[in-house]
């Protein structure tokens, strides 16, 4: 390995323990950031001299950290403000025992997912800080311009120093009220696709920094079921990624998927964590959600899909999380078991003015009315399901659904496709 | 349907964007362009330069009035118009959602009452 891949290999794998730990004392984020890049360029300079110190992630802490002093001492000195120097004095490096000292990357973690900070950058902070990802690679994850991410991360960070969010892990009491908004961060990463009308193919990249943080976030507090229950989530359906779509690149509903492409490692690994998450035995939503994913996982080894088991857990989700796609989802599982007309009228009973520019409830929609034989009808589905689809891959599968569609009788005097659905 | 998908954001000063950051939003627009092209959707895109180089002319007064700079004096200005042809106001909301301009900007999603087209004024829908 050469001092380069070294120094890389270390910023890879400690980035977020290292940047947690700087800023923790002062909530002053980008000054931890400057020390550490500063602490990462020294590395890539001595390093080739003197060589790669016995402890690596020790050493760029005390550089970083000497570098803060430093910054701080300065700006004390500026505007004559006391500050409490001793704080921020270095130890020495040979007595730095860098895995003695505490992790505080849960702590930064639960910074990121603040009530205080803005919903929409809680995930891209926290794959910034956490994981050390820079805000061109956040951006173009999430489709959004760079610079415009950049300032956004940048105003989120000095708002946290600003107004004096502290690095802290939620007590006992605060947990419950603190953890959902952390967890949904993360699963907003994964679940994106789902949640914004139809999102574009590019943001499914993301599913590999919401498994990154989601197992981060097990590994650091792996006794709270529902942190359990969203790595085993994302790991299970992260593990059909690479059937989601054909080799001509087609898109492949989760019941047609070839199993052999699953990734059984991933697999496995979701099974893991949903054991762990039962042990303790609290059911919420994102083992729920992980339960259901587990259910099509089986068929890899049973040949088939469990509906009943699926029903059963869908009902039990939208008890505990009714979201739109909890619900529309719910109605695909009940055409499966209690056939198409039940499915439809379940759709029907969906009262939330938003169903009418939700994506899926009309792809559902569509895929339930050609099962009922009512072609004409499933056709302006269809069609209403394509216009909303931002996503060309989903638009061809609509489309080849359309061709499936038998001729059928058209109603008389009406052209099809012009005619509003239930008309 | 047609329906204008407005751009309006507050103007950058000049410098401000580094050129690094012109490139992003190139490619975030380039991208968002030929999205709506594959759907079929797109009538016409239209990045519009800084209101500094906008010009007014009206003669409600009855005289000809040419004027520098644009006609409404807000702190956000309309940058650039995307015209597009959907089924319905979901689906122009779905393409506005993906906008870039969106991100740092409002999109004010507008009908066509009518259009000249085919050498005639007439109904999209």
């Amino acid at each position: 390995m050469t001092v380069r891949e070294r120094a890389e290999y270390v910023a890879r794998t400690s980035y977020g323990r290292l940047l947690a730990l700087l800023a923790a004392p002062t909530g002053d984020i980008l000054a931890a950031e400057d020390a550490l890049g500063d602490a990462f360029l020294q590395a890539l300079r001595r390093w080739p001299v003197a060589g790669i110190p016995a402890k690596p992630e020790a050493w760029l802490f005390a550089v970083a950290r000497n570098r803060q002093r430093n910054h701080f001492r300065s700006s004390a000195e500026r505007t004559s403000v006391p500050l409490d120097v001793a704080a921020h004095t270095l130890r020495t490096i040979d007595t730095l025992d860098f895995a003695a000292i505490p992790d505080e990357r849960l702590a930064l973690m639960f910074v990121c997912a603040h009530p205080a900070i803005d919903v929409a950058v809680r995930t891209p902070l926290m794959l910034q800080t956490v994981l050390g990802f820079d805000a061109e690679q956040i951006a173009r994850a999430f489709a959004i311009p760079a610079p415009t991410m950049a300032q956004r991360l940048v105003r989120a960070k000095r708002r946290i120093r600003d107004a004096g969010i502290p690095f802290s892990i939620p007590d006992r009491d605060a947990m419950p009220g603190r953890l959902p908004a952390l967890l949904e961060a993360i699963y907003g990463t994964y679940a994106i696709d789902w949640q914004v009308v139809a999102g574009p193919t590019e943001r499914e990249s993301l599913s590999y920094e919401a498994l990154a943080l989601a197992t981060t976030l097990a590994e650091l507090l792996g006794d709270q079921p529902e942190v359990l229950g969203l790595a085993a989530l994302i790991c299970l359906s992260f593990a059909r990624a690479g059937a989601r779509r054909s080799h001509d690149g087609r898109f492949v509903p989760i019941d047609q998927q070839d199993t052999s492409r699953w990734d059984a490692t991933l697999i496995a690994r979701g099974e893991a964590w949903l054991h762990r998450a039962h042990a303790v035995g609290r059911i919420g939503r994102f083992q729920l959600e992980a339960a259901i994913q587990s259910v099509h996982c089986a068929r890899s080894a049973t040949g088939t899909t469990d509906w009943k088991a699926l029903r059963t857990l869908s009902e039990a989700l939208v008890q505990h999380a009714p979201t739109m796609g909890a619900r529309v989802s719910l109605a695909a599982i009940i055409g499966e078991t209690d056939g198409p007309v039940a499915g439809l009228a379940r759709l029907d009973a969906l009262d939330d003015p938003m169903v009418q520019r939700f994506q899926p409830a009309w792809a559902t929609r569509a895929h339930l009315l050609a099962r009922a034989g009512k072609p004409d009808l499933a056709r302006i589905a269809y069609d209403k399901a394509i216009a909303l689809s931002t996503d060309p891959v989903i638009r061809a599968y609509l489309r080849e659904r359309i061709a499936e569609l038998p001729a059928g009788q058209r109603p008389s005097g009406r052209g099809p496709g012009r005619t509003a659905p239930g008309a | 349907m047609r329906y204008s998908l407005l751009l309006n954001n507050a103007e950058p000063a000049e410098g401000q964007v580094s050129q690094a950051d012109l490139a992003a939003f190139q490619l975030a627009f380039d991208k968002y362009a030929k999205a709506l092209e594959a759907a079929g959707v797109l009538v016409s895109a239209d990045i519009l330069k800084p209101s500094t180089a906008s010009t007014t002319v009206t003669l409600r007064n009855g005289a000809l009035r040419i004027q520098d700079g644009p006609f409404a004096d807000t702190r956000e200005k309309l940058a650039g118009t995307f015209v597009i042809d959907v089924p319905d106001l979901d689906a122009a909301l779905a393409w506005a959602e993906q906008c870039p301009g969106a991100q740092y900007g409002v999109i004010e999603v507008r009908p066509s009452a009518i259009v000249f087209q085919n050498g005639k004024w007439q109904t999209t829908n």
